[in-house]
């Protein structure tokens, strides 16, 4: 295995002093290519478009968690005299749209027809000349309910006496959704058998929201005559919706077309096909104007794709001295009303087969029932990397309980059990085969820049005088960059990506790909994987993303699979390229193929420097007058489609250090060290700034984020003052450092990096919140860590959030 | 985007003119200051009103902090941001930068005002225990005049105040005594989040001896009183942990809180207590060391 140790330093990173203003023709700190208008406020989102003749769409939503449609009356919305259109299930149900498919080959209600299934479910939808008649109108529409008892709990939903959730599916008779499991269960439980110490848990991780800042939407304009189709819209895989659309709609695939413009975040929220989507479309092929979509926060928050809500046992097997043998856990997942997981068709759990971590077992075994509750249909959602936050944390939550319960410190129990570089490629005991890895050298790093034994001692003293410190520690390793073929699909859809590069006659590029940016900065990052290989600088190359008639097929942003594949996907895309390039350079240097030396952006004689051609001389002749060598066409660029032979496996070691206030148990992050790995780096400030923003997510989840639920199934997030995300006054300043590890089979060895602080960081706070509350023979508590809920645990008593 | 139902909307150029115009739109007309409270609620479409009633123009008029011999008046107009960084406020009372740094966030801070504060009249609002705690008395003007409320009159419970319609509250009168301090203190689940609890304290001392102590509580029920138990408590005794401990135990036992998704009644009761101690530990600490109090007055 190469390891790549360029700029490895054992003190933090000094970004304050970091000099990201630079212009690397190729990898390298530079500022981001799409700033400028970001921060100007130029940045072109769905709901800035205004289409002549435009029309807006407002939802009429269920009020009840559960009920059956009585009656809708909608006469005195129809009599509004700006009203255009009152579409309610019914009349979907006449055109046979009521229905589509849900990313994980369930279904769910367009418009709810028989029953509402969840608060904030769509009832009837309005067109209207602008967006405050459409919402006056809804207030005009009567519908009347038979309330029925909701499904709220998910240990309760299997209960014999539980209402049926989804009688739309023929034979239903229970609430259950799936069955799924991993691993050996004989194995497994022969070594639990035999070890000496067995740690058993109950760990909820809670349903959170990615609330991304812009709320989803779409504007859907079909043209009569020409029946084309556009869709501008909210998603992160624009190819995957139109393919889905023309499946569903039954309109031909070519004159679908769909525009992802800016997007003011996604974290998975943007994945999903959601019924807002639909009806516009239905709308705009009714009515023949374009029409606008876009939801309010409300709507956001309470009926879009929302993540994790799994209720995990997790036990763990190890010998006395702290070798650990075993995992095992049983999860009951809340899918909601309907299954809208986005996930590749064979892992209904998204890739929560990596919970055996960081960590060499003999065994591990996961078995899962996922269920039907009142509740918003999605899952998977907010940048988990299909379900690995979920299993890092249960893994570090659980190797934290071991330590515990041994008596030890938890870095040198995790030292103990790290897969060691020589065993990579390693093989899981779930199967996962991860790439590459050298786990010890990140962990000793972060514990450097962290001052481990210092802040032990620090500790020590604090708890002597009844002070309350904490310590997290937390590894984690992630599985990114979905997917193979052979083993992922979504929806039938492999999950390959194309790339399609061009040089202009000037030498200036366009690169196409089918990823979409949500503010990860590709327009920067791809331009600088095409940069490194082609030698022409990152502002001479637009990158497209986000059009299905200007890229090709892939698909999408999510999971963090876009540098792994479609970054894949640019630089082979620029080798070809090259190699191009070099035989058209051999006839401009008259010399042979193989007598050329390539320096970036330039191709030189072997031998003799002097005599060399750019890459823009080799543009302009690949375009202009004259010969070229012998079966060589005009023109500079190629297309490739690139399948992953594998995933990428970034990993990282983190460390928190919290201080909780005995008087009133709120919890203060003071540190919060990160060491990340994603192999090659290509932007370091951009990769930085995915770390940053990461790890703040992970503070919202540990200590403030939650979707809760009454007994009525009411939704209590249903906005920024109930769904609280953190601001910069709860997070410290971060202090990061990195260690590379190349992944072998990626051309650049690079692997993904935007969600890994996510996936990482919540567990490191727990685990330190956990830690101070030591004293209090606390074990374990679960998120969200308020200072409520700490104060529970405190009294001996910590509570589950559901 | 979250839109309001539609309404009609008049701008006040004086408060008599505002007078006039709650009496002539009548039932369905709403006084609007700082606006952070009633537009997320028309937003919501949880008041839908016909008219809306700006008052802006009148923070000329009404908005102000005037330090008098025996009290300061503080115009109902004067936003979150004046108070905060009000010099005589901070001199006086210390209270007010103390709840001001923790109520809501700077854009809100900017336009909320006192007046839509104490109106809103929300159980977990800051500045009615600020009020409270400082035995303030609010003064509402109508067209038969103007009359004079304490809090415990003025709050009459959830978002329910004395203001009748077609009045306006004009201006909140703080008695000043000497030799005094306060100090506010709030557990938030987050910077901007309303109060899980928050407790405000007076104190007022002669010497080594307590003359005089308040306290106020926020999001734990109905407590508009200052706590006449914990002033009994404390008078004529010198200030001490024990004390503070009893004091705390009686603000655990006089507030009656819920659960909900902020916390536990029993984490609120146990705030109260703790949060009670804190700011009467502190007030006591800000007059031993002179920093503030009644210097503003005085000196
Ligand atoms: C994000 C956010 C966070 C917040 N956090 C906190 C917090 O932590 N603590 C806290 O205490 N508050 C908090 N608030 C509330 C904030 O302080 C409000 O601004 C304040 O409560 C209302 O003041 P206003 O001037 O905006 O009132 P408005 O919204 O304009 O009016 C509120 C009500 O008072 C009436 N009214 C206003 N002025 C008068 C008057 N002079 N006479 C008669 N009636 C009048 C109005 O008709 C209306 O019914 C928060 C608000 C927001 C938006």
């Amino acid at each position: 295995m190469t390891t790549l140790d360029e700029g490895v330093a054992a003190t933090p990173e000094d970004l304050e002093h970091a000099d990201n203003d630079q212009h690397p023709v190729g990898h390298g700190r530079m500022l981001r290519k799409e700033d400028p208008r970001f921060i100007r406020g130029m940045g072109k989102y769905v709901d800035d478009l205004q289409l002549k003749g435009m029309l807006h769409l407002a939802i009429l939503r269920s009020p009840v968690a559960h009920a059956t449609i009585v009656s809708i009356d909608t006469t005195a919305a129809q009599a509004h005299p700006k009203v255009k259109a009152v579409i309610t299930g019914a009349d979907l149900a006449a055109q046979g749209l009521a229905w589509m498919p849900t990313l994980s080959n369930d279904v769910q209600a367009v418009l709810a027809t028989d029953k509402v299934r969840f608060q904030g479910q769509e009832v009837a939808f309005v067109v209207a000349e602008d967006r405050y008649s459409a919402r006056d109108a809804l207030e005009l529409i009567d519908v009347e309910y038979d309330i029925l008892p909701p499904v709220v709990d998910v240990r309760t939903a299997l209960a014999p006496d539980a209402p049926v959730i989804r009688t739309d599916l023929e034979g239903k008779t229970d609430n259950h959704c799936f069955d799924w499991e991993t691993g050996d269960k004989a194995a497994t439980d022969a070594v639990f058998a035999r070890a000496d110490v067995v740690v058993t848990e109950d760990i909820v991780y809670p349903r959170v929201h990615p609330a991304p800042m812009e709320t989803c939407g779409c504007v859907a304009d079909y043209e009569r005559v020409s029946g084309q189709l556009t869709l501008w819209t909210t998603s992160q895989a624009p190819h995957a919706h139109r393919t889905v659309y023309a499946l569903v709609s039954g309109l031909p695939e070519h004159k679908i077309r769909v525009i992802a413009p800016d997007i003011g975040g996604g974290f998975g929220n943007k994945v999903p096909i959601y019924p807002g989507y639909v009806c516009a479309i239905v709308a705009s092929l009714v009515i023949g104007k374009p029409v606008k979509w876009m939801e309010d926060r409300s709507e956001n928050l309470v009926s879009t794709g929302f993540a994790r809500d799994y209720v995990m046992r997790g036990e763990i097997a190890a010998t006395k001295e702290g070798k650990i043998l075993a995992i095992r856990t049983h999860v009951i997942a809340d899918h909601g009303a309907f299954n809208g997981t986005a996930a590749p068709v064979k892992y209904p759990a998204g890739f929560f087969g990596v919970f055996t971590g960081s960590y060499d077992l003999e065994a591990a075994y996961c078995s899962m029932t996922a269920v039907y509750t009142n509740k918003a249909p999605g899952g998977v959602a907010y940048a988990c990397s299909f379900r690995i936050t979920e299993a890092v944390y249960l893994v570090e939550r659980i190797v934290d309980c071991l330590a515990y319960d041994l008596d030890m410190d938890p870095v040198e129990l995790r030292r103990k059990n790290l897969i060691q570089p020589e065993q990579f490629p390693y093989t899981s005991k779930t199967g996962w085969v991860y790439d590459s890895g050298e786990y010890e050298r990140a962990l000793d790093l972060a514990l450097e820049m962290a001052g481990y034994d210092e802040l032990r001692a620090e500790q020590a003293e604090k708890r002597e005088r009844g002070e309350l410190m904490g310590i997290g520690v937390a590894f984690f390793t992630e599985a990114v960059g979905a997917g193979p073929r052979k083993d992922m699909d979504i929806l039938g859809l492999g999950m390959a990506d194309g790339s399609e590069l061009r040089i202009h006659p000037t030498g200036k590029a366009v690169l196409r790909v089918s990823c979409m940016s949500q503010g990860q900065g590709h327009e920067t990052t791809f331009a600088q994987i095409v940069a490194e290989e082609i030698g022409i600088p990152p502002a001479d190359i637009q990158v497209i993303n986000g059009d299905t008639d200007q890229t090709p097929f892939g698909l999408g942003t999510y999971g963090s699979r876009s540098t792994p594949v479609s970054g894949a996907a640019a630089a082979l895309v620029s080798r070809k390229v090259r190699d191009k390039a070099q035989i058209i350079a051999s006839g401009m240097l008259e010399v042979s193929v193989a007598d050329l030396e390539w320096q970036k952006g330039s191709f030189a004689v072997k031998g003799d420097p002097s005599r060399s051609v750019t890459i823009q001389d080799i543009a302009m002749r690949a375009h202009g007058a004259g010969d070229l060598p012998d079966g060589v066409e005009g023109g500079l660029e190629a297309q490739i489609c690139y399948n992953p032979e594998n995933l990428t496996y970034p990993f990282g070691a983190y460390i928190c250090v919290v201080d909780i206030d005995p008087g009133t148990a709120a919890v203060k992050v003071r540190r919060f060290i990160a060491v990340d790995d994603c192999g090659t780096r290509i932007n370091p400030m951009i990769i930085e700034g995915q770390v940053h923003g990461g790890l703040t997510d992970g503070v919202g989840m540990a200590l403030m984020e939650m979707i809760a639920f009454d007994d009525e199934g009411n939704c209590l997030g249903g906005s920024l003052m109930d769904y609280l995300i953190p601001t910069a006054l709860e997070v410290p300043h971060w202090e990061t450092g990195h260690t590379v590890t190349p992944s072998p089979h990626h051309p650049i060895g690079a692997k993904g990096v935007g969600e890994s602080a996510t996936v990482g960081s919540q567990r490191a706070i727990v685990n330190a919140v956990v830690d101070a509350l030591k004293p209090f023979g606390i074990r374990h508590a679960d998120m969200p860590l308020t200072p409520s809920r700490v104060w529970d645990a405190m009294q001996g008593r910590p509570t589950p959030p559901i | 985007m979250q839109v309001p139902a539609p309404f009609e909307y008049e701008r006040a150029t004086s408060v008599d003119n505002a007078i006039d115009l709650l009496e002539r739109l009548g039932d369905e007309a709403r006084l609007i200051a700082g606006g952070h409270s009633l537009l997320p609620m028309m937003k919501l479409r949880l008041a839908n009103l016909e008219y809306v009633i700006d008052i802006n123009d009148l923070h000329n008029e009404l908005g102000y902090v005037r330090v008098g011999t025996d009290e300061v008046r503080i115009g109902a107009m004067t936003r979150h941001r004046e108070l905060l960084e009000s010099p005589e406020l901070a001199a006086l009372f210390p209270i007010f930068a103390d709840a001001e740094q923790v109520i809501a966030d700077p854009i809100v801070r900017n336009r909320g005002t006192i007046g839509g504060s104490l109106c809103q009249a929300d159980p977990s609002e800051d500045l009615t225990a600020v009020c409270t705690t400082l035995d303030a008395s609010c003064v509402i003007r109508g067209r038969g005049g103007e009359r004079v409320v304490t809090m415990a009159e003025f709050h009459r419970g959830p978002y329910e105040t004395a203001v009748e319609h077609g009045e306006i509250l004009t201006e909140i009168r703080i008695p000043v005594r000497p030799h005094g301090s306060s100090a506010y203190a709030k557990v938030e689940r987050r910077a901007g989040d309303w109060a899980v609890t928050s407790a405000g304290a007076a104190v007022w001392m002669d010497g080594d001896v307590i003359t005089g102590a308040r306290v106020g509580l926020a999001a734990v029920g109905p407590n508009t009183t200052g706590i006449p138990a914990i002033s009994e408590a404390l008078q004529a005794q010198a200030p001490s942990e024990e004390l503070y401990a009893r004091a705390g135990a009686i603000a655990a036992e006089s507030c009656s809180p819920v659960t909900d998704n902020r916390g536990t009644a029993d984490y609120k009761r146990h705030l109260a207590d703790e949060l009670t101690r804190r700011t009467l530990r502190l007030s006591v600490e800000r007059i031993q060391a002179g920093v503030a109090g009644d210097q503003g007055r005085n000196g």
